[in-house]
């Protein structure tokens, strides 16, 4: 059998075979591969794992659907000339490097402009070079832009230059490339598409190519992907066994690869090979990417099929789409109001202008102040100097009046947004709260324009294996020949058996260990043939062979031991593997056609004939083993739904019965249950599936649906043999950090895979679910059912909870006195509900429940649930997570977090934010989130109320000025009122002002309602700034003009009072609403105010500006300091009382908790009467 | 992303441990104040003690200051002249009589403006027409730049060009009391920054009003810009349409009810757009000039923040409000209200 021989050829290299792990989704998704590829099979309570292979049986049914010559690239191979004849296939030189010296400028430029603030920045500074609206001069129009384009040049220059570096350097490495028969040395830059690479282990691969041979006879390499997707475990990849005997030096393969365009799917690959006439299919199995390295494997030969920026990797390597927000839409509102703004005013000075101009107009050429004509040319050709006509003069006078309130859309909020949340992301990677000791891995924020999303949150969806669980399973209890071997009570301490093997003179011992049942493990030990012992036997053999671990040989600092490390990707897998050789069947080699098992000390070595892997219908796997007793048997586990099923219950019906109530028992303690089971194959029924089998691995057609029947087949009347109980211990904090995400008024969606029974114990025991809950359970298997079903509840809910929808949001978490309601909805009635007219119905009844729990849930539910409350109301979501199967569902939430896990790094990778653990979902909704969302709520109104206020300044001028857009205000200071006069501080205070410690935040999760009901950005918030805006600007500007009304006031004089008086009445109105005080802040505030009277100095001592010396000369007169006084005065005064009032006799949460943090101590007791206002009180608020 | 950009972490490395300091934790000390009623209360109280003393005394001092403002405008024009522009246009030197009485003792130093009403010397045409670089440098003779459309007179440069200079006031007065001439001086009535460093000691008016269209004054072109004082006062171009500008200064005492004869030239064309001529003779205080508008202002918000004080102080006597007590929490009222 070739098998066997195959495994005598590799004893030699046990080690190299040893080291292998077979892992990842990917090498679950072996196409077309040949009957060694034994494929990797896969326990079942992971989604995951079953969308994968989902999608892998859709692949099949893909694979040989002919893929159109247009759509396809045609590969020679080894013909590069050919290949690459008709299209000119990307070289493969990389360039990640965006500019070269000529390009730099106008690319960078073409790019920076993509921004539209930048844009109109240029299409205000284009107008004012028009000489007819010069309203700034030249310098002062453009410098603001210039600034900032150079700078963001500079920046992006150097990290060209950085880039550049690297693409030489790699573009000069160099691979083995066959040419005329022999691997000859090229460099990377000048591999063709079409080429016959070898690469040799630990290298890196220069571009993607389908694999085509490796040192190993069975076509297995293993590639390392950290660089792609930053996963760490080993994949496998596959030759075609066509192509694998083939020695490229000797005989020349020529064939003809049909591949797919490129695109950026790293999980994804499509082609057929046609090689001899014949065709062959090629998936994600076969190829191997560029980024990759090669490990574990001494040689791999492959044919480029993409290369250069074709490759994945560089197709992956531009940013995720970025998401914006919610603040920021809501902005864009008040936005189009503050344009409404602007236009008003312009129209309002046109037409003034088109007034004055229309009374004066026969009379302007003899105003010495407007002298129309230009006579400069004798009395001959009068021209009209610089007038063109009333009409045109208004349309002109509208357009500058845009240049000169241009601020009033705060263009500068965009850039100062960006570096508030880049100092807030640099607080949150910093913050040692969220940092997780175990994984050494800080908070990251990947996503840089949602932090503010992060204090309005309403609904979180969990996930939650790995995420409200650690992922590391825990083999806990046995249920063998329905005998209950429980260790939960009978361990006592020390009883970690730290199992010990001596292999070929060494020891071995498993990396894990685990608490035994010292009866069981006393049964185990002793060999006895009573059928207890047949059944313990077969029990752990089942748990040690039935799975796809590799175990991996570590040394150990003392030679003589040795540790085995179990790779693969199923938690559950190692754990049981783990449990098996605490008792005695330690699995110690796996290669591809046999395996190892030392049983009590006995190696043991047992043919692997076939292996039927985990898919999702069936819900087990099964592997066909040849025993060293020349049996052959069958072994059987999988999910208890399915296996009891195919077991045979006329076969010992007492073991049976209580093995089914041993998993009722366990799965209620919310452990993992999976049922083992067995049967002896006759040499018919062998041969028979041999035949079946062989078949069905190398059939062309539809070969997981024929694989599948194989199975299916082979897997009945199973002898159970019993059940095993893996607990998935909940992380740490988790149940605390619920109870604080329900008290803050989230509501908490769990979806799991797992089912009803474990995860409404999971529920429980998170303290997601409480006693006094009423459960609606929504467990349906057709839609008319589920219709009705959820008609009644929702009936009921409503009788239950008559007016939740009125009801606050803090009151209905707070669930005082109220009968709080929990949804258990599994994934069968979800595909009932999800996208058909049932969705409102229950969203109307998820809405009542404060807690939705869905169980078994395919990754596509999840992102359908969340859609579906997304869709349905306005408040924000997120999604957090930690594997693969989340990623749809933490892409479609408003906010996403994945957890930098046990399962890979594919949730990090579509996140917004990732994080170690989930308790740290507290310190960053409540802390950083509520902070965030204050800090940039606030800023925007500040920067609206800024600019505007300067503009209405202005604007108050031009009436007095013939409505001619003169500004009193140097053009300089105008240019630097919101760069240098009043930027710095609203940035520091975005960054650094906290409105409450995070003790309080924490002490009371309720407070971050402030968030979820908009109470720092509204619509009234808004206008009440504008009125302000309005007020301020009426004080500043015309207390001194009737103070200077019949005087020699000069124009500059009085700019630069009112230049000093709006900064700093900007600026105390800031300092009024700072709540801390540190250094940075006085620095910025104080130091505005210095730094703006230093440039007005600055300004008025160049003789060369016609305002020169005005502010010395009107600095020496008493009524300048008396104005600046009762203008401070003036202008905050209404404010002040409106912000006391407010907090004295209408305090919202955040000034009471404010308060209690500075007196809170102090004032404990209460007074009665107090307690009576405070009632009346509430009762007027409402 | 490329393999030798993205290398694996090394497992070498430190611990990625966020170090501590209180800046990154965000604990940096910090003070919070918060607006107690005491702290309002004493806040308004002192702005009204402020206020009001500041507010009486700038409503005294603009009462002490004692201003003759004569209109003279349309009184100078001839009756039987119904065209007002026609009649200023016409050359020559067009005289007028005016009769000031003095209301009270007035003290040294009395100042004397004129002030024009409805003359936008902040229109933008205007504010805009001149060079700076000109009226330093003697060397920049030429730089007309921005000055147009007074920038050349047959194809040379004028100094000082631009509207502002062109446009420069040319009404004359003179005053007797008692037939005896006042004197006033026309010595440092601008800036001496001005003088000094922003109109050369070197720029001799050039080529000024020479065109065909004469806007104002001529200038006198063996004398420097720099003591050319009426052109320096006429260059500090006014904020406001209605504005003084300082015409001398007279250094002797006027008693009450001293009868003072004006004779002022009257040429300035002010009649196109309406605008009014003023004579104004005036003392100033430690404010300035007349004006009740400060006081008034001040007494205001004085008055305005005592009554806020004793408001708040009622309020906080009748409803007070324990602060920081959690009982107010909207959690933890009864939920049973609606």
């Amino acid at each position: 059998m070739e098998t066997s021989n195959h495994a005598i050829e590799r004893t030699s290299s046990v080690n190299s075979s040893s080291k292998r792990s077979i892992s990842s989704i990917q090498s679950r998704m072996s196409g077309g591969n040949s009957l060694r590829e034994v494929s990797v099979a896969e326990l079942g309570s992971k989604p995951v794992r079953q969308s994968s292979r989902g999608g892998d049986s859709e692949f099949f049914s893909m694979s040989f659907k002919e893929i159109n010559d247009e759509d396809a690239r045609l590969v020679y191979i080894n013909d590069p000339e050919r290949t690459n004849e008709e299209y000119e296939f990307a070289g493969n030189e990389v360039q990640t490097g965006k500019y070269s010296l000529i390009t730099f400028l106008p690319r960078n430029l073409f790019e920076q402009f993509h921004r539209v603030a930048y844009i109109y920045f240029l299409v205000i500074a284009i107008l004012n070079q028009l000489p007819q609206l010069a309203v700034f001069g030249r310098g002062a129009s453009i410098l603001p832009l210039a600034f900032v384009l150079f700078v963001t040049a500079v920046k992006d220059a150097y990290e060209d230059y950085r880039r550049h570096r690297a693409d030489k350097i790699e573009n000069n490495r160099h691979a083995l490339v066959l040419n005329n028969g022999q691997f000859q040395s090229k460099r990377w830059k000048d591999i063709w598409v079409g080429e016959v690479i070898k690469i040799k282990a630990n290298e890196t691969l220069p571009c993607d190519m389908v694999l085509l041979s490796t040192s190993d006879p069975t076509g297995v390499a293993y590639v390392q992907t950290i660089n792609l997707d930053g996963e760490s475990n080993l994949k496998t990849r596959y030759a075609k066994q066509e192509t694998l005997l083939r020695s490229p030096e000797g005989e020349k393969i020529v064939g003809l690869i049909k591949c797919e365009k490129p695109n950026r799917n790293i999980y994804g690959f499509q082609a057929n090979m046609e090689l001899d006439g014949k065709k062959l299919s090629l998936g994600p199995s076969n190829i191997i990417l560029r980024g990759c390295e090669l490990k574990n494997t001494t040689w791999a030969v492959g044919v480029a099929v993409y290369t250069g920026r074709e490759t994945k990797a560089m197709l992956n390597s531009s940013g995720a789409p970025s998401k914006r927000s919610s603040l920021e839409t809501r902005m864009n509102l008040e936005i189009v109001i503050l344009s409404f703004f602007l236009i008003t005013l312009c129209m309002v000075v046109s037409i003034g202008a088109a007034v004055w101009l229309k009374h004066f107009e026969d009379r302007l050429d003899s105003i010495v102040f407007y002298h129309k004509k230009d006579y400069s040319k004798g009395m001959v050709d009068i021209d009209n100097y610089n007038y063109y006509g009333w009409g045109m003069e208004i349309f002109f006078t509208f357009l500058m009046a845009v240049i000169v309130f241009q601020i009033m859309i705060p263009i500068s909020l965009y850039i100062s947004m960006e570096l508030v949340r880049i100092g807030q992301a640099y607080f949150m990677v910093r913050d040692m709260n969220m940092y997780d000791e175990a994984s050494d891995s800080r908070f990251q924020c990947r996503a840089l324009n949602i932090n503010e999303d992060l204090g309005q949150i309403k609904y979180v969806f969990s996930d939650k294996t790995g995420t409200l669980t650690e992922n590391k399973m825990e083999f806990r209890c046995a249920s063998i020949g329905g005998v209950d071997y429980s260790n939960t009570k009978a361990s006592m301490p020390g009883d970690q058996v730290a199992y010990m093997v001596k292999v070929d003179g060494k020891l071995m011992k498993p990396k894990v260990t685990v608490k035994a049942n010292p009866e069981l493990l006393q049964l185990a030990r002793s060999e006895n043939d009573s059928p207890g012992g047949t059944y313990i036997h077969d029990f752990f053999l089942a748990l040690a062979s039935c799975n796809t671990l590799v175990p991996f040989v570590i040394d150990t600092s003392d030679p003589a031991v040795k540790i085995i490390d179990y790779q693969g990707e199923s938690p559950d897998e190692q754990a049981l593997a783990y449990a098996a050789a605490a008792y005695g069947y330690m699995l110690i080699e796996r290669s591809s056609g046999h395996i190892v098992i030392d049983v009590q000390g006995e190696k043991q070595r047992f043919n692997v004939l076939g292996l039927h892997e985990f898919d999702s219908d069936r819900k087990r796997m099964s592997v066909i083993l040849g025993c060293p007793d020349k049996s052959v048997k069958v072994y059987v586990k999988g999910a208890d739904t399915t296996m009891f099923s195919v077991i045979d219950r006329s076969y010992q019906e007492n073991v049976v019965h209580a093995t089914e109530n041993h998993l009722h028992s366990y799965s209620s303690l919310g452990l993992r249950t999976l049922v083992v089971g067995v049967r002896e194959l006759s040499s018919s029924e062998f041969e028979q599936w041999h035949s079946a089998f062989e078949a069905a691995s190398t059939a062309l057609m539809g070969r997981a649906a024929l694989l599948r029947k194989v199975a299916s087949n082979v897997e009945t009347k199973i002898k159970v043999l019993g059940a095993s109980g893996i607990e998935d211990k909940l992380q740490q904090g988790v149940p605390e950090a619920i109870e604080s995400l329900r008290a803050a008024g989230m509501k908490v969606w769990v979806l799991t895979g797992d089912k009803q029974e474990t995860a409404i114990s999971i529920g429980y025991s998170s303290k997601l679910l409480t006693g006094n809950m009423t459960q609606i359970i929504i467990n349906n298997n057709s839609k008319e059912s589920c219709r009705k079903n959820l008609e009644e509840n929702l009936l009921m809910s409503k009788k239950l909870m008559p007016d939740s929808t009125i009801e606050s949001d803090a009151a209905r978490s707070s669930g005082t006195g109220k009968v709080q309601l929990a949804l258990i909805i599994d994934g069968t009635s979800l595909v009932y509900v999800l996208d058909s007219d049932l969705e409102e119905q229950l969203f109307q009844l998820a809405s009542k429940c404060s807690v939705v729990l869905c169980c078994r849930v395919a990754p596509l539910q999840k992102a359908g649930i969340v859609a579906l409350v997304k869709r349905r109301t306005a408040d924000m979501t997120l999604a957090i997570g930690d594997g693969a199967n989340d990623v749809s569902m933490i892409q479609m939430a408003d906010v996403g977090v994945g957890i930098s896990g046990q399962e890979g790094r594919q949730a990090v990778m579509a996140s917004d934010f990732s994080m170690g653990q989930f308790r740290f979902l507290i310190p960053l909704l409540l802390v950083h989130g509520h902070w965030n969302y204050q800090r940039m709520a606030y800023m925007i109104i500040y920067n609206f109320y800024r600019n505007s206020v300067f503009v209405f300044l202005m604007f108050w001028f031009t009436l007095f000025t013939g409505f001619t857009l003169t500004t009193a205000i140097t053009e300089w200071s105008s240019v630097l009122y919101s760069v240098i006069y009043t930027s710095f501080p609203t940035i520091v205070v975005g960054i650094l002002d906290k409105n409450l410690s995070r003790r309080t935040l924490l002490e009371y999760p309720q407070l971050y309602g402030s968030g979820q009901r908009d109470e720092s950005y509204n619509s009234k918030l808004f206008w009440l700034a504008m009125a302000d805006t309005l007020w301020q600007s009426i004080v500043v500007y015309f207390i001194p003009l009737f103070a200077y009304w019949n005087s020699t006031i000069d124009i500059s004089s009085l700019g630069d009072l009112w230049t000093i008086a709006i900064v700093i009445v900007v600026n105390f109105h800031l300092a009024m609403d700072v709540i801390r005080w540190n250094w940075i802040t006085h620095a910025a505030i104080w130091g505005s105010i210095i730094a703006t009277c230093l440039c007005v100095m600055i300004i008025d001592a160049i003789p060369m500006l016609f305002g020169f010396w005005s502010i010395f000369e009107i600095g020496k007169t008493s009524l300048f300091w008396a104005l600046l006084l009762i203008i401070i005065v003036a202008a905050l005064a209404p404010r002040l009382v409106i912000k006391v009032l407010y907090q004295y006799y209408r305090p919202n949460d955040i000034q009471i908790a404010r308060e209690a943090e500075k007196y809170g101590n102090l004032r404990q007791v209460e007074q009665p009467e107090v307690e009576m206002n405070s009632m009346t009180m509430a009762n007027q608020r409402r | 992303m490329s393999s030798t950009n993205n290398a694996p972490p090394s497992t070498a490395a430190a611990s990625k441990r966020p170090k501590y300091s209180k800046f990154t934790q965000q604990e940096l000390p910090a003070c919070k104040p918060i607006l107690t009623p005491r702290w309002v209360i004493s806040a308004f109280m002192l702005i009204s003690i402020i206020f009001v003393p500041i507010g009486v005394a700038a409503l005294f001092a603009s009462r002490d200051v004692i201003e003759i403002v004569d209109r003279y405008d349309s009184v100078c024009v001839p009756a039987n002249e119904t065209d007002k522009v026609k009649y200023i246009q016409t050359p020559g030197f067009k005289t007028c009589n005016r009769t000031l009485t003095v209301p009270k003792h007035m003290k040294p130093p009395i100042f004397v403006y004129y002030q024009l009403d409805n003359f936008y010397q902040n229109h933008r045409r205007y504010v805009k027409s001149r060079n700076d670089q000109q009226l330093r440098d003697s060397k920049e003779a030429n730089s007309v730049s921005g000055c147009k459309p007074e920038d050349y007179n047959n194809n040379s440069a004028i100094v000082p060009c631009g509207l502002i200079a062109w446009s420069l006031f040319n009404d004359t007065y003179s005053f007797s009391r008692k037939n005896v001439p006042l004197n006033v001086s026309k010595k440092d009535i601008s800036w001496k920054s001005d003088r000094e460093h922003k109109f050369g000691k070197d720029v001799y008016p050039q080529n000024f009003q020479s065109g065909s269209l004469i806007g104002g004054a001529k200038l006198d072109s063996s004398i420097p810009l720099s003591e050319q004082e009426d052109l320096v006062v006429w260059m500090r171009t006014a904020a406001l349409p209605t504005f003084r500008k300082l015409y001398g200064r007279i250094e002797v005492e006027l008693q009450e009810n001293d009868v003072i004869d004006v004779t002022l030239g009257n040429n300035y064309n002010t009649y196109s757009f309406n605008g009014k001529k003023k004579l104004v003779i005036s003392t100033t205080s430690w404010l300035g000039g007349k004006n009740d508008f400060l006081g008034i202002a001040y007494l205001t918000v004085g008055g305005l923040c005592f009554f806020l004080a004793v408001m708040f102080t009622i309020i906080y006597l009748v409803k007070p409000r324990q602060l920081g007590d959690p009982s107010y929490l909207s959690w933890n009222r009864n939920p049973g209200w609606h």
